[in-house]
């Protein structure tokens, strides 16, 4: 250390031993290893380990978000100025999509929402790690990126500051952090949003931006989306096309409309063995059996078209996985390895469950027709249930193995004498 | 009659630094140690002062708990030094070797007369019973017990280690008489691994049960083999012996002589002729390390192979149960962005910008960094693609972090030993220390119930 140039390395190493013990040392090591992944070894036990930690498997889903953030930032102003002046004619992807109007409101809009969602996060994230003298932990890099994407764009950024620091101390903190949680922060966040602001977070004219403001007035623009419409029955005033679906060019909550870039996402996830294809297949088939249920009663003549109920039942079933937020809880927030199933039997049930529960409420559900984060939060209070019948049946054969088996006598106890175990 | 087994799930780390197959005779070491970690749960009683004179194979210490069970010196000379630790606890001996060996001899056994009782007392006084292990627990056997088989893995998967195929090289012989005395030892059958594909020694010997076995590591465990073999069940013991071991005891059965020779694999990246050597049991590392040379300034000498082995120094001893050695650098450097950049020269089990999947049969060069920091279990289903076992590896994880003894039982405890455990502890993302939380998952429950 002889030349007095330090590189960075070197100076924050030196600052790392100025801090070790210290209040602040949670704090300063999460910007270093933030910067640098440690230089800490490996003692006994294994002594090589593989190149993955919990940052990379983070890092690796906000990869996957990345591009419906981005999509989310120009459908903002699609929506936004489409609300307004009417959908173009001859829709084309780059004329009327890819613009820098549209960007410009994704900028104002939902680039306020994600500094809002992270900064207040990571600063309760920091307050208790400095108070519990425990490392910052990644699971917020994910929430603090889910979480603007399913509120809808009009939030109030008090609101969302407000619901984060709930859901990050509520959801996660007081059961002790990263690991230790029941429930899905960033859904126990929106959540929040929705009890707490039932009249706000409702309706149809947060999810475009300012519908809210133009309400009542003379240039009032109609921000409903697709489900809303179904859940009025005015399928008929709907001008959405399947393939709008598909790709996302419909409002809604600001990160929830790309089905496109969602199952982009998904298979990255898949493929990169981070999240559990088995939650995403069997949600999917949960959500289309429930789906097709409905259809059958609507099929067998069992719901007049007057029902209130009809709107959605009648809805093709497979639709219900390119609408709302149902494609994007499936990938991203069904598959938390913390809150769901454990066990990869376990992980088939709870799947199915989501995707089977999210459209029973989608479509029973009067008030708000979205039922994703609702069947979400219950399957992560069921998963330990789930997980504990799984685990029951290994441990069931175990006993069966024992019950089978004749163990044999302790030398003392005398030679060639077989005991039968008793079966308690 | 042979039975294979197909192992899928696992790992296997190949890595640079594997140990050429020709042996050297390592230069002879001044000064053995036997280190009493090696033992565990072993509380000794000594039998000699310090400064007095050992003949090889005279007892050094027995169990506190089992006074006829010796442990004897691997070579003739002066007890220097009796290392202690807190509370006065043993730590290590050291052994000043004479020039001239003198060794301790007891009538070889005629095996096939002979009884059970017979047997083990011979194998008790001549101090080779320590190398038979037993699970539940894995510690050394309890002469009391019956097991209801003995198993031996011929089938090496573990990264870097010595090969049983060479090593046993022309031992047929010390072999076939170790198994016979096992035999007499169990009213079940001895069971022998082997590769698929080997044409080891140990599939040529009478009286055992063979099983070709292949797949990756973790297939070549012991542990892994038994439970598809015949699973432990509660209550139930079995006994292991590594085939290096066997010789031992095989030659002691022979010539009444312990003989603590061994051929050990030199290896590992920071070695520069990684090979075989052939040194006795608690010869000094560096009377072999520093004849093959080392690259790296800064490396980290393992007694036993990288996933499961202890850490030691160059003027470390070779322990009692090892016969690899590896040599791997240091990993005490940050890595700027080392989160988030693509990598391409580590191993990983994912795909999360981790390109090892693209060359499944790349060598590298790893060092002991542990690339990232400690954290809670977090993901999940990444253990189970490299736990071949019918066990839920996380929930007993947390079931002995908890010191929950009933779940512990439950789930299967009985059946593994640590070593199962260290591929789960490599691929984790959370960097916990698998190996120790079954170690003291295990040490409650034989203090609790055992």
């Amino acid at each position: 250390m002889s030349d007095k140039k330090l590189t960075l390395k070197k100076r924050l190493h030196i600052l790392k031993h100025h801090f070790r013990g210290k209040k602040m040392a949670p704090a300063f090591n999460a910007f270093h290893t933030f910067l640098f992944t440690p230089d800490e070894t490996t003692h006994n036990g294994s002594h090589v380990r593989a190149a993955d930690d919990l940052k990379r498997t983070m890092n690796t889903v906000i990869m996957a978000l990345v591009p419906v953030l981005l999509f989310s930032m120009f459908n903002a102003g699609y929506q936004h100025y489409s609300a307004i002046n009417g959908f173009p004619e001859n829709f084309s992807v780059i004329e009327h999509f890819l613009t820098w109007d549209n960007f410009w409101i994704g900028i104002i809009k939902v680039l306020p929402l994600v500094v809002v969602s992270y900064g207040v996060g990571l600063l309760v994230e920091f307050i208790f790690a400095v108070i519990k003298g425990h490392e910052v932990e990644e699971g917020y890099l994910v929430t603090g990126m889910l979480v603007p994407l399913i509120v809808p764009i009009d939030t109030p950024l008090w609101m969302l500051a407000v619901a984060v620091v709930f859901g990050v101390v509520i959801g996660k903190e007081v059961f002790g952090g990263t690991g230790m949680n029941i429930l899905n922060p960033a859904l126990t966040i929106r959540a929040f949003l929705f009890f707490a602001y039932p009249t706000w977070m409702s309706g149809d004219k947060v999810w475009v931006y300012e519908a809210v403001e133009r309400a009542g007035g003379p240039d009032a623009i109609s921000g409903e989306t697709i489900l809303g419409y179904l859940a009025q029955n005015k399928a008929a005033e709907m001008s959405y096309s399947v393939s709008d679906m598909f790709w996302g060019f419909i409002p809604g909550s600001v990160g929830e409309t790309p089905t496109f870039l969602i199952l982009l996402g998904g298979l990255f996830l898949i493929f990169s063995k981070i999240a559990s294809w088995r939650i995403m297949l069997s949600a999917v088939i949960g959500s289309l059996v429930m789906g097709l249920i409905f259809n059958g009663v609507v099929d067998q003549g069992w719901i007049g078209e007057t029902s209130k109920f009809y709107g959605l039942m009648s809805f093709d079933f497979w639709q219900h996985l390119l609408v709302g937020g149902l494609a994007f809880g499936i990938v991203y927030m069904a598959t938390d390895p913390v809150t769901g199933a454990q066990t990869d039997k376990g992980k088939w049930y709870y799947g199915f469950f989501i995707g089977f529960i999210s459209v029973l409420i989608r479509v029973f559900n009067p008030a708000y027709p979205e039922g994703v984060f609702l069947a979400i939060l219950l399957m992560n209070v069921f998963a330990p249930t789930i997980d504990h019948y799984v685990i029951q049946g290994n441990v069931k054969r175990r006993m069966k193995r024992l019950k089978n088996a004749t163990i044999l006598p302790k030398d003392s106890e005398g030679e060639e004498k077989e005991l039968q175990v008793e079966t308690a | 009659m042979s039975k294979d087994i197909r192992i899928k799930k696992g790992l296997n780390i190949n890595l640079v630094g594997a140990a050429e197959q020709t042996t050297t005779k390592a230069v002879l070491s001044n000064v053995y140690a036997i280190n009493l970690n090696d033992f565990h749960g072993i509380t000794p009683k000594m039998l000699v002062k310090q400064g007095a004179e050992v003949k090889a194979g005279e007892p050094l210490f027995y169990n506190k708990n089992r006074e006829d069970m010796m442990f004897v010196s691997p070579v003739s000379g002066e007890l220097v030094e009796i290392n202690r630790g807190a509370r006065r606890r043993i730590l290590s001996l050291k052994i000043l070797a004479d020039k001239e060996q003198a060794v301790a001899s007891h009538s070889p056994l005629k095996v096939d007369p002979a009884t059970k009782d017979e047997v083990k007392a011979f194998l008790l006084k001549s101090g080779a019973w320590p190398f038979i292990k037993q699970r539940p627990y894995d510690i050394i056997a309890n002469p009391d017990d019956t097991p209801k088989a003995i198993f031996i893995s011929g089938y090496t998967t573990a990264p870097l280690a010595a090969e049983s195929d060479y090593v046993l090289q022309g031992k047929e012989e010390e072999l076939q008489a170790a198994i016979n005395a096992l035999g007499k030892l169990t009213p079940g059958k001895v069971h022998v691994s082997v590769g698929s594909a080997s044409s080891s020694t140990l599939s040529v010997l009478s009286g055992i049960e063979l099983h070709k076995v292949s797949g990756p590591h973790p297939a070549g465990l012991v542990g892994t083999q038994i439970n598809r073999i015949d699973p432990i069940n509660k209550g139930e013991t079995v006994w292991t012996v590594s085939p290096q071991d066997l010789v031992i005891i095989g030659e002691l059965l022979l010539t009444g002589k312990f003989n603590p020779e061994r051929i050990v694999a030199l290896s590992g990246s920071c070695v520069k002729a990684p090979k075989y050597y052939k040194t006795k049991i608690g010869a000094e590392i560096s009377t072999f390390l520093y004849s093959s040379g080392v690259t790296d300034d800064k490396f980290r000498v393992v007694n036993g192979d990288v996933l499961t082995g202890s850490k030691s120094k160059p003027d470390g001893h070779l322990g009692f149960y090892n016969n690899t050695v590896s040599v791997i650098p240091e990993g005490d450097d940050y890595d700027l962005f080392g989160w988030n950049k693509p990598i391409f020269n580590k191993i990983s089990a994912t795909r999360a910008l981790t390109f090892s999947w693209m060359q499944p049969n790349k060598k590298y060069d790893l060092n002991t960094n542990t690339n990232g920091e400690h954290r809670a279990f977090v993901v999940t289903g990444m253990y189970e693609k490299v736990f071949p076992m019918d066990i839920y590896p996380l929930q007993l994880l947390k079931a002995c972090m908890v010191q929950d003894l009933d779940e512990m039982e439950q789930l299967g405890l009985y059946e593994v030993a640590p070593e199962d455990f260290a591929l789960t502890e490599f691929v984790c993302v959370s960097k916990q220390p698998h190996q120790q939380i079954i170690r003291e998952g295990l040490d409650l429950l034989y203090k609790e119930i055992g």
